[in-house]
């Protein structure tokens, strides 16, 4: 891969060779870029994703943002197989903001929700099989040969009577020119060269380097670099502010205010963050000023005394749990949690009167296209998003906080400006993955199996702010997803759920409700089986008899994990299964519990992943891997409190990450699917908490019911 | 004042203040951004690079101690990727979203060139100190490993 690869320098204005025209606008990153070296002669597009120039070099553009999970690389092979590239000429691009990228899943381009590869395989591989015809219609004209006598092999065309070949870049030119194909014909899997292979990944190199363009690192001439601050308690406002101390710093320009703060602007970021520290400012605190951690959760316990909005009814769960011969109460409780993304939330805006260029690491291009039209009062199409790589997003850079922030400031010093955010900045202004309260009643029979579940979910809203429209009488399904799709045979089910603002903004945190959710149904799954007696697995097993990719992933997990089987002394060990974006995922923790110290260890988790048709296997071998890690912090350490309105926490001292040696052993076994491609990125994280919580339950006999783990829960 | 010091084996002198950190230095003055800003206090490892071969958070780390010294960043390692270190996070495929990783190469370089067989209890020690959000620990040691092995081979036959 050349370095004109490692950054969305070329932005490509293009519209798709379905929709006609060729209007080609070339853009070069200002400052850093510059130096690199010009782009080789005119690429044709053949359609939105694939360019090909006269070098036989072949350009993809990925529409969808890169932020750890693979998809430069996915996407690329979804094209290139269809395409009959060859793999060493691939190169990609970042997509500029522009409908035809629209995920259909969101109606705007956007990254999430594990929807990538979903999304794209459709679309994808029909392009690049269009793209493929084209170019096989464009070497039989010139042949003077049926198309059908040829055919694509390694970024050329064959003529297979004759052997005559054509490479690719010498056909593009009058292939683009030809119709698009309504119905290409897709390759037969058992034809593929790359789908289902564990082909490299195409972002690595300019990883390893040092010259990977993220966000943070976009420098443009005449750069201004900016912090903010922010009012420390959510929903606060500047009541005045005095710039003289600040300004007295060497290297600070000028210090404005903005809609979230006040902005001290400077040469370097440094200055920046020195210029804020001197800064005197009087904060109007707001409604949220007395807010706390205890004043929440007293919130939460009187909210769960109030009947809430029904998510899931079956049968009669009073009557039910009435005449059970056993019952087993429990509250649930877990904590409001960062994403702590490595790269901290950042922004580079130049806004200019005829136009706006916003450079983001962004999961969600069309709403920062909105942000920027909505503050410059440009058109969308003025406003030019260039999407770097993204050092980490877990659904944080779902949000436009940061991309309004530089537009902002860009606007109002008419220079281009970058913001930078802190870490303190980054954990203590964050949308957070909700803090939930959780009551549960589970009924069983006189042979120890269930007959009713019952549940009340109650805690903020994400939808509420993020997608209104599809919160409906106070139902967030996002609120209650992991609980309510359970397929566990229980003939009666009932789960509500109270919606209750705390005054702490909420967001998507990798894997949504199913990251709290999929740990409370599947340590209550586990307190049911000890209720009835019966074996972790053998429950599971039996209850999901009727859901057959759950129970998959269940015995391919327990089978390589060796349950059942004895362990070395000291270690415990504990299952979990959960289906979440589309895929199914069993994990078996190996643990090893200090009693006394309260010290716990994971030494080994066996995964089993079922997400249907698959692209790559070692990018889902590392997402779960990913997965498992983020969830396992999440359990072991990650907490966020509230107190006087502000977040207690502000790097990595009081909110620690899991580290190297910390670091289980994983071992990802992939089950052989056809079906439906499920998404990757997120499904790892929801079964590790349980599968860990219920290894310490097997030892101490006691449920853990509230995460982070505490040493006291242990004794 | 001027602050001169050796960057990747280049002559370099910069005028800032002197208590301006060496990360913000390579950052912002001289434009070499692959060395990244985590989170300021020492804590995560993301700026880690070598003064004088010891790996040195780059974000605590004034200019003015600099002065005099050799400094290596992610961008001279190797002109071309070909480090075994690089090589064998190619080969691992190592990195997810990629942030920390010019932090993570640089304190796996430091650690072989003292320890060129590291146990994993080594790669504990050495290696804790470098937090990765994604979760790549697994295969950084599989590198760090691999790259001790390839170091270890082109020894015996050199």
């Amino acid at each position: 891969m050349s370095p004109a690869t490692t950054l969305p320098r070329r932005d490509f204005l293009k519209k798709s060779a379905a929709g006609g025209g060729a209007l080609i606008i070339g853009c070069y990153l200002p400052g850093k870029f510059e130096a690199l070296a010009p782009p080789p002669a005119e690429p044709a597009a053949l359609n939105a994703w694939v360019r090909i120039a006269p070098d036989d070099s072949v350009t993809l553009v990925i529409d969808k943002s890169e932020m750890g999970q693979g998809v430069v690389t996915s996407l690329a092979m979804l094209l290139a197989e269809e395409l009959e590239l060859d793999w060493t000429k691939v190169k990609f691009e970042f997509a500029p903001a522009a409908p035809q990228y629209f995920n259909p899943l969101f109606g705007a381009q956007g990254t999430g929700g594990s929807t990538s590869v979903r999304s794209s395989w459709g679309p994808l591989t029909k392009a690049g099989a269009a793209a493929r015809e084209m170019l096989i219609a464009a070497a039989a004209k010139q042949w003077n040969v049926e198309p059908s006598a040829c055919h694509a092999e390694n970024g050329a065309v064959v003529h297979k009577a004759t052997s005559k070949r054509l490479r690719y870049g010498t056909l593009a030119e009058a292939a683009a020119k030809l119709p698009v194909p309504a119905n290409p014909t897709l390759k037969d899997p058992k034809n593929y060269n790359y789908i289902g292979k564990p082909v490299k990944r195409l972002d690595t190199r300019a990883k390893i380097n040092g010259k990977a363009g993220f966000g943070i690192d976009v420098r443009l001439s005449k750069m201004q670099h900016a912090v903010v601050a922010r009012c420390p308690v959510f929903g606060g406002k500047v009541k005045s502010f005095d710039p003289t101390k600040a300004k007295a710093i060497r290297g600070v320009k000028q210090v404005l205010q903005i809609s979230s703060g006040v902005a001290v602007v400077a040469d370097n970021t440094w200055s920046a963050m020195e210029g804020r520290r001197a800064l005197q400012i009087e904060w109007d605190e707001g409604s949220n000023a007395t807010n706390s951690s205890e004043a929440i959760r007293k919130l939460y316990l009187e909210n769960a005394e109030k009947a809430g909005a029904i998510a899931r009814k079956d049968g009669d769960v009073d009557s039910a749990l009435a005449g059970a011969a056993k019952k087993v109460e429990a509250v649930y409780e877990v904590p409001f949690l960062a994403h702590a993304t490595m790269e901290p939330m950042n922004c580079a805006a130049d806004v200019r009167a005829d136009g706006c260029d916003i450079y983001a690491p962004t999961q969600f291009q069309t709403f920062n296209q909105n942000t920027g039209a909505k503050l410059t009062g440009l058109k969308p199409e003025q406003v030019r998003i260039h999407t770097t790589y993204l050092g980490g997003g877990f659904g944080r850079r779902a949000e436009q906080d940061f991309a309004r922030e530089a537009v902002e400031i860009s606007k109002a010093i008419s220079a281009p400006a970058q913001v930078t955010w802190s870490r303190e900045d980054d954990m203590q202004h964050d949308f957070y993955r909700p803090a939930t309260y959780t009551k549960l009643t589970g009924g069983l029979d006189a042979d120890g199996w269930p007959v009713a579940w019952k549940c009340r979910i109650v805690g903020p809203s994400i939808m509420s702010r993020f997608f209104p429209g599809s919160v409906k009488n106070g139902l967030d399904n996002s609120s209650v997803e992991g609980i309510v799709e359970s397929k566990y045979a229980i003939p009666n089910f009932f789960c509500d759920y109270v919606l209750t603002e705390a005054g702490v903004p909420v967001g998507f945190w990798r894997s949504v409700g199913n990251s709290q959710n999929g740990y409370i149904t599947e340590c209550f799954v586990e307190e049911l089986a000890r209720a009835g007696g019966k074996d972790s697995f053998a429950f599971r097993r039996k209850l999901l008899e009727k859901a057959p990719r759950h129970r998959g992933v269940l015995e391919l997990a327990a089978e390589k994990a060796g349950w059942g089987k004895p362990l070395p002394a000291g270690l415990t060990r504990g299952i979990a299964v959960v289906e979440s974006f589309g895929s199914f995922v069993a994990e078996v923790a190996e643990v090893s519990v200090d009693r006394q110290s309260g010290e716990v260890k994971v030494r080994r988790v066996v995964c089993a992943v079922d997400c249907g048709r698959h692209v790559n296997p070692d990018i889902i071998a590392a997402q779960m891997e990913g997965g498992i890690v983020y969830g396992l912090t999440a359990a072991l350490k990650g907490q966020i409190t509230i107190a006087q309105g502000r977040v207690e926490q502000g790097n990595f001292n009081d909110y620690d990450l899991l580290r190297m040696n910390e670091m289980p052993k994983v071992e990802v076994h992939i089950v052989p699917s056809n079906e439906a491609p499920g998404g990757c990125g997120e499904p790892g994280t929801p079964p590790i908490a349980p599968a860990l919580c219920n290894a310490i339950l097997a030892v101490t006999g006691k449920p853990i019911r509230r995460l982070p783990i505490r040493a006291e829960d242990l004794a | 004042m001027a602050i001169s010091f050796t960057l990747n084996g280049t002559a370099q002198s910069v005028e800032v203040s002197p208590d301006m950190p060496l990360l913000w230095v390579l950052r912002d003055t001289l434009n070499m951004t692959g060395t990244k800003f985590g989170c300021g206090m020492a804590l995560c490892g993301a700026c880690t690079v070598h003064i004088n071969g010891e790996a040195t958070r780059s974000c605590i780390t004034p200019i003015s101690s600099v002065a005099g010294k050799k400094v290596t960043t992610i961008e001279g390692l190797s002109a071309d990727g070909s480090h075994p270190v690089q090589k064998a996070w190619m080969e691992e495929d190592v990195p997810q979203c990629g942030y920390c990783q010019s932090g993570q190469i640089m304190s796996a370089v430091a650690l072989l060139a003292k320890k060129p067989n590291p146990t994993d209890a080594d790669i504990d020690d050495a290696m804790s100190g470098n937090i990765c959000r994604c979760g790549t620990y697994q295969r950084i040691r599989k590198a760090i490993h691999r790259a001790a092995s390839m170091a270890g081979k082109a020894h015996s036959a050199g």
